[in-house]
Formats: C-alpha cells, structure tokens, sequence
C-alpha cells in the first residue's frame, strides 16, 4: 500500500508542481462545456422540441465523455511521464510491482477525474440550471463502468507507447477519439446504420450512454445495460492486460524499453 | 570477498542482425569494484540492462545475488540500485521530493537523515530545494547517486557515472564509491571510457568487443598481457585491432 501511495503522491505533486498540466487538465473540459452547454441552450430556444431535457442530456455526455477520457490518459499519460523525464528504468528496477504502478496510476486518475466532474458539474449547475439530481444515485454506476472502460484503453494505448515508444504517443489522445463517434454519446444508438450497430454495442460506453438517456427520458434506470457495459469491461480489461503485459515483454526482448527510457 | 554476487555464463543478446552479447561469461566476487569495458557498442549498457532485468537475454545463464533478475525481481530489487548517466528523474521535483519518493519505494528506513546524509556527501545540500529540472547533467548525475545509494544496496550498478562531471566532482564521486565499499561492503558493477579512473577505481575489468569478451583480470594483468604503459593503449589496442593475443605468452 505505501508503495501505491507513493506513486499517487508522485503523479499529484508533478502535476500540481507544473502549471502547464494544470492547465491542460481543467482548461480543454471546462472550454467544451461552455461550448456545448451554450449550444444546447440555443437549440432550446430555437424550440426543436427538446426543450430543457436537451441541455441535460448534451451536458451529461460531455460529462461521461470527460470520464472516459480522463481515465484512459491517467494511465497513458503517467508512463509518458516517465518517458519524457527518462526515468522508466528507475522505476523498473525498484521494488515497485508492475501491478501496484498501474493501481496506483489509476487512483491518480480517480482523483482528477472527480476533481474535472465535479468542476463542470458545478460550473453546469452555475451556468445552465444543471441538476445532478437528475441523475442521482445512478451516477455512480454509470462512472463505474465508463472509468473501468477508460482504464482498459489506457492500458492498450501504454501497451502501444511499449511497443512503439514516442511514435507511438499521438495514440494516446487519438484512440479515445476513435471511440468517440462509435460510442453514442452525443447521439441516441438509433442514428447509426444497421451494419454498424453490432460495433457499435460492444463498446461499453454505448450502453451507459443510451442508459443514462433512457434515464433521463423516463425516470427509470437500465440496470440490464450495467451489467452488459460490466461484463464488455471485464472482457475489455482481460484482453488490454494481455496486450500490454504482452507488449511489456516484447519491449524487454527488443530492447525498446529501454532503448525510449534513454 | 571471494563469494561471486554476480554470476554470468554463456549470455547471448541477439537483436534482428545483430550479435549485442555473444557468449559472454564472467563473474563478480563480493565486495569488488568490476569494470565491463569497451568501445561504444560493445554491449557493456546491454550486459547491465539484462543484469537489472529489464532487458531479456537471447540465452545465458544469469544469476544476481544468487537470484534471478526477473523471476525473483521483488526479492532483488531492494537489494540492488543504478545509476546512469543517461537515466533522470523528474524534472519539476525539487532534487528532495524525489529523493523522498524513493525512499518510500524503497522503504528507507530514517529516511530524511539518510537523504540530508546522502546530499551532504554528493555536495547537494545547497540545492535540495531546487527544482530537478534547473540542476546542472553533473548535479543530477550526483542526484541520481544519491538515489543510487539510499537502499544501501549490497551491489551496484553503475553505467559511465562520471561522463558528466568535472575533474574534481568525478574525484569527490570515487572517493565516496571507494568509501561506501570500504564501510559497508558495495559490491560494484562499473562502466566507464575514463581508464585513469577504471585504474584506480576497479579491482578487475573484463573488454568486451562486439559482444564479445577479449581480456579479463587486473588493469595490472591486461596491462601486462599485452605489454602496454596504460589501461588506456590496451583499450585502444583492443579496439582498433581486436587482437586478444597475449603478447607476454604469445598464445590467444
């Protein structure tokens, strides 16, 4: 546990000790809520039909989108971390497990992402008369699973920062945004094509989107969708560990750990 | 003195086309200061990669404190500590803050004394509050050594540890190595390209040449073999010729 504790200390006292990270982390998320929040609020007025359910089901998806991304760079971005300052092979050779860097890499995602939602939740709130209650409790269970589907691609996008090393790290932001338009965020899963939509459902974070529209339509929470997004994760999350557990040994017979590490 | 800490026999590193270690064997007794020597690319770093564990051998046998690198990495792994020139730490930390974080990896035990003890003898107090980042390649070489150091670690490994450093902070560094050996027993695996300092700091070298090892013993006893004044005309012998003829014997 110490040694986990360690690596969360590490990662917040890097990121608070730079501004420029600071930065990064509240300034895209809070820019895209304005724009979005205020987007939604002129397609209210414009009368579409929507009404105020628009604003709260555009700012939800900006919200669980947030989630999602936030967790999957947590991961990434902490071993980035440690290539750009050199310091991989530090790290590799104390006795700090594999396993307890990874957890505790995900508890400093943990953080900043509830730091980041709580944030927009309460500029939401503040701006355009966003309720959480809305949401309520199943807020939780939803995070759940767009967190753990966050952490699986973070851990196939290190696996590729492993294999590839720095030309690799554009991966890191793109994959996410490969996800994005297949994921059924800002639109229901009825807007794709027929061909598509198998695709489109084993990704977990479909399931907790068009759950938590279900929601907000009808007042009653999906727990069937939970217990699909949860499974996809587990599945998810097997084969990423594999990936990256793979591609952490092939680094180690190829010499690119550390041939990147310096 | 006589226990080998490090056991190496038969290693083979082989990349797509090219031979890094081809059947190299040596072993490493307690309490030595042993120098892997060689031009660039010799396969010195990759010998010390595959001993840290984080490079994997092609075949060999390798054995580390009587452990396996990476079977039995959370049993070495307190045991053992490195430091390179070429490997950093976080530059927004202050030099302390990352000490720190590794004495918690590390669970050093009084770890402040231990840090404010380890800065004072590397002449870091002065700037244990700066940022990493702002510190001189010779300040974070010595940063990095006192990261080394604060495990006291039984055996280790050290890859060109004074590239960086001036004539008289490399000295300060050897005389501290030669100190924690003297004191608590440091084994040490050592690579350099300064052979006045592999004279005075090793108690063996072994060359490797393309993956390779030509000459091991004393630098009294290359020095011999191969009748030149200095470590130094040995190195570039064996560099530029590949000759591992013995010149006192005549025999290879």
């Amino acid at each position: 546990m110490k040694r986990i504790r360690t690596v969360v200390l590490r990662y917040v006292l890097i990121h608070i000790k730079s501004p420029a990270r600071l930065l990064d982390l509240f300034f895209w998320p809070v820019m895209e809520l304005f724009v979005w929040g205020f987007f939604s609020m002129y397609l209210a007025k414009m009368d579409v039909g929507l009404g105020a359910r628009l604003t709260i089901t555009l700012v939800n998806a900006l919200v669980f989108w947030d989630i999602l991304y936030r967790s999957q760079q947590s991961l990434s971005l902490a071993f980035m971390e440690e290539l750009w300052t050199r310091n991989v092979v530090n790290l590799l050779i104390s006795p700090l497990r594999h396993l307890e860097w990874v957890l505790g890499a995900y508890i400093y995602g943990l953080i900043k992402t509830g730091i980041i939602v709580g944030l927009l939740l309460g500029l939401a709130t503040l701006f355009y008369a966003f309720h959480v209650s809305a949401l309520g409790f199943y807020l939780i269970p939803m995070s759940v699973n767009l967190l753990l589907f966050g952490y699986g691609v973070g851990l196939f996008t290190t696996g590729l920062l492993l294999r590839w090393g720095h030309a690799a790290e554009a991966l890191i932001w793109a994959i996410p945004f490969l996800i994005q338009p297949f994921s059924a965020i800002f639109y229901p899963l009825s807007v794709y094509p027929g061909w598509l939509k198998p695709l489109v459902l084993i990704l977990p974070s479909t399931h907790v989107m068009e759950s938590m529209r279900r929601l907000i339509d009808t007042g009653v929470y999906d727990w069937r969708s939970f217990f699909i997004a949860f499974g996809l994760n587990i599945v998810f999350t097997v084969l990423f560990t594999v990936f990256c557990v793979r591609m952490l040994e092939r680094g180690r017979t190829n010499g690119q750990l550390v041939r990147m590490a310096g | 003195m006589n226990e080998p800490v490090v056991r190496v026999a038969g290693l083979r590193k082989r990349y797509k086309n090219v031979n890094a270690l081809d059947g190299v064997d040596f072993h490493v007794r307690r309490g030595e200061i042993y120098g892997l020597l060689g031009p660039n690319g010799a396969g010195k770093t990759t010998a010390i990669h595959i001993l840290l564990g984080v490079l994997s051998p092609s075949a060999g046998e390798i054995s580390v404190l009587g452990l396996s690198p990476v079977r039995d990495r959370p049993r070495l792994a307190p045991r053992i500590n490195f430091c390179s020139a070429y490997v950093q730490m976080p530059f927004n930390l202050s030099a302390r803050q990352n000490l720190e974080i590794y004495a918690r990896l590390y669970d050093v035990a009084n770890a402040r004394e231990k840090i404010e003890s380890l800065m004072a003898q590397f002449r870091l107090s002065a700037l244990a509050k700066n940022k990493t980042g702002s510190l001189s390649s010779g300040e974070q070489t010595r940063l990095n050594l006192c990261k080394a150091m604060l495990n006291d670690p039984e055996l280790l490994f050290l890859d060109e540890p004074t590239a960086s450093l001036d004539p008289d902070i490399a000295d300060l560094v050897r005389r501290q190595l030669i100190d924690f050996r003297k004191n608590k027993g440091l084994t040490i695996v050592y690579t350099s390209h300064n052979m006045a300092e592999v004279e005075a700091l090793c108690d063996r070298v072994l060359f490797i040449h393309r993956g390779r090892a030509m000459a091991e013993g004393t630098p009294a006893e290359i020095q011999n073999r191969f009748k030149q004044e200095s470590l130094e005309k040995v190195f570039i012998h064996l560099a530029r010729t590949g000759d591992v003829t013995d010149a006192s014997t005549g025999a290879s």
